[in-house]
């Protein structure tokens, strides 16, 4: 059974014990939900399909908003929020990918998704899953905070990816100014110099999202930013 | 045996479709052709061993057998919570092989030695170290761990060999010799010298190419057949110790004195080749013999 948009708020609030990234939750809800659902080539019924879109939440912690998205789309029953974080409960304050349904990777320390992400793209590329034969591939999607940005992991990736033209790699960049130190020129940028295509849009505005999603990027990986406001706002 | 790495595993892509390489820089020239043949499944990522080690995580996710190479100090202990988070903890396993070991070039100093490797790998759950001595026992242990489902295997390559191969048979040890005055486990490349410095003691020498799950039957039937009870001297490439608690536990059961030699954790700061670099650790066959008479108890044979 699966729910909408407007669920989303009350299968979060079952889900308490976490409120110190209730923020870092919130701020990936919407563009969570138009990934989910309007873009993601994935279900409940796909999960194990070879030929499914992948989501990697990397940025793992507070994911209630995640948690919240993947019942409202029927990968797990509502039932299971309210135990989120206790002992016997799949759902820990970090994704686990071996517990939690419908999860592609395990997360919660910074900076893991984007290379997974790019291991991802290139094993789905070397089994003839990319869609070169026409048609379009999996894709994958990563999704990290602009703090996150801050590891420098994550910057391996990015060079590697757009010297490499992974074209069906997406990352998804929630940013809510957490990050202590200013990024000159942008996050945007950033990503644009190592050969990525880019959007920055509004983390709010449900058209605007899918607009950015699902912008053709042929031969470069992509970047979209979705600017929300900013933590403690 | 990082030529015989090169072209062992070149051909297994060959025949194995799940295979892919992932390299970061080190090791590139050994793949030429490998790349030419199968350019999606032998991969350099550049000089990004957080990248390397994440992008062999992410091919295992879809089903893939990754097999990722450098130096173990770059592999293992750089890249440690990759190696930590993006396998185990994704339920996901693959096969590292590294090169350079502890010693390999004396001359290059600290930042190109893991004597610290296997005890790192130590603190993970379900990982299988093969140590090698012999080109051709690195070629059997990779084809093995090549073919080894989605196990996580580490395969610790070095420049140093002893003269001959051994019939080694993954995961277990081999009895080279027999004595009754206490056992001598020799890992990899440690065998020759070894050899050389129990000459004419009477000790039992078992050969160590697979050191987890490290073989405690063959260590229990070893010292059960001694008549002074169970005195194990293990002597490993990497850092002294390493196997001291596996060989303990594994002796549980009965009285046992365990001699763990290898590589000091004071650096050495010193260079020259490996036999000099041995000496300097007291690894050579004057030194272990001293060392091993030193803790072998006197017996009535």
């Amino acid at each position: 059974m699966t729910s909408t948009y407007t669920a989303l708020p009350r299968l979060m609030s079952l889900m308490t014990g976490d409120e110190k990234h209730g923020p870092a939750a919130t701020s990936t809800l919407d563009a969570l939900w138009v990934l989910y659902d309007r873009v993601l080539r994935v279900s409940p019924e796909t999960a194990d399909d070879p030929g499914r879109d992948r989501f990697l939440l990397s940025k793992g912690h507070g994911p209630m908003a995640y948690y919240a998205v993947l019942a409202a789309k029927g990968f797990f029953a509502d039932s299971l929020l309210p135990g989120f974080g206790s002992y016997d409960s799949p759902l820990g304050h970090h994704p686990d990918r071996v517990l939690v349904p419908g999860a592609e990777i395990s997360s919660g320390s910074l900076g893991h998704g984007l290379p997974l992400g790019v291991g991802t793209a290139l094993g789905l590329r070397a089994q003839g899953l990319d869609g070169s034969g026409g048609g379009g591939g999996p894709a994958v999607w990563v999704l990290i905070g602009d703090a996150e940005l801050d590891e420098g992991s994550n910057h391996e990736a990015i060079a590697y990816a757009g010297a490499a033209g992974l074209e069906r790699l997406h990352t998804l960049v929630v940013d809510n100014a957490s990050a202590t130190y200013a990024r000159p020129g942008g996050i945007a940028a950033r990503f644009e110099a190592a050969g990525w295509s880019t959007a920055t849009v509004d983390g709010r505005d449900h058209d605007a999202l899918y607009e950015a999603f699902t912008a053709p990027h042929p031969g470069r990986p992509r970047a979209v930013v979705a600017r929300v406001e900013a933590k403690g706002s | 045996m990082r030529e015989r790495f090169a072209a062992t595993v070149s051909r297994l892509l060959d025949d194995d479709p799940r295979l892919a390489v992932v390299l970061a820089e080190i090791g590139k020239d050994g793949f030429a052709d490998a790349r030419r043949a199968h350019p999606d499944r032998v991969i350099n990522v550049g000089i990004r061993e957080q990248l390397l080690v994440g992008v062999g995580g992410g091919l295992a996710l879809t089903g893939m057998r990754p097999i990722l190479h450098t130096f173990a100090s770059f592999l293992v202990e750089r890249p440690f919570e990759q190696v930590k988070l993006d396998f185990g903890h994704q339920g996901v396993g693959g096969v590292l092989v590294s090169a350079a070991g502890s010693y390999d070039w004396p001359a290059g100093g600290l930042t190109h030695m893991a004597p610290g490797d296997v005890a790192l790998m130590d603190t993970l759950d379900g990982w299988t170290v093969h140590v090698p001595g012999h080109p051709d026992e690195a070629e059997a242990l990779l084809r093995d761990a090549a073919a080894a489902g989605d196990d996580s295997v580490y395969v610790r390559l070095s420049a140093h060999t002893n003269a001959a191969p051994r019939a080694i048979a993954p995961g277990r040890f081999l009895t080279v010799r027999e004595g009754r005055g206490g056992v001598v486990v020799a890992v990899g490349p440690m065998l020759d010298g070894v050899l050389s410095a129990v000459e004419g003691l009477d000790v039992t020498v078992l050969y160590a190419t697979t050191v987890r799950p490290f073989d405690g039957r063959a260590l229990r039937a070893a010292t059960g057949a001694q008549p002074s009870g169970a005195e194990v001297v293990l002597v490993e490439p990497y850092l002294a110790g390493t196997s001291t608690a596996a060989a303990n536990d594994a002796l549980a059961d009965v009285p046992h004195r365990v001699l763990g030699l290898g590589i000091a954790r004071h650096e050495l700061r010193r260079y020259g080749t490996i036999e000099e670099h041995l000496a300097g650790q007291g690894l050579d066959p004057v030194s272990l013999r001293e060392r091993v008479t030193g803790f072998l108890r006197p017996h009535t044979a």
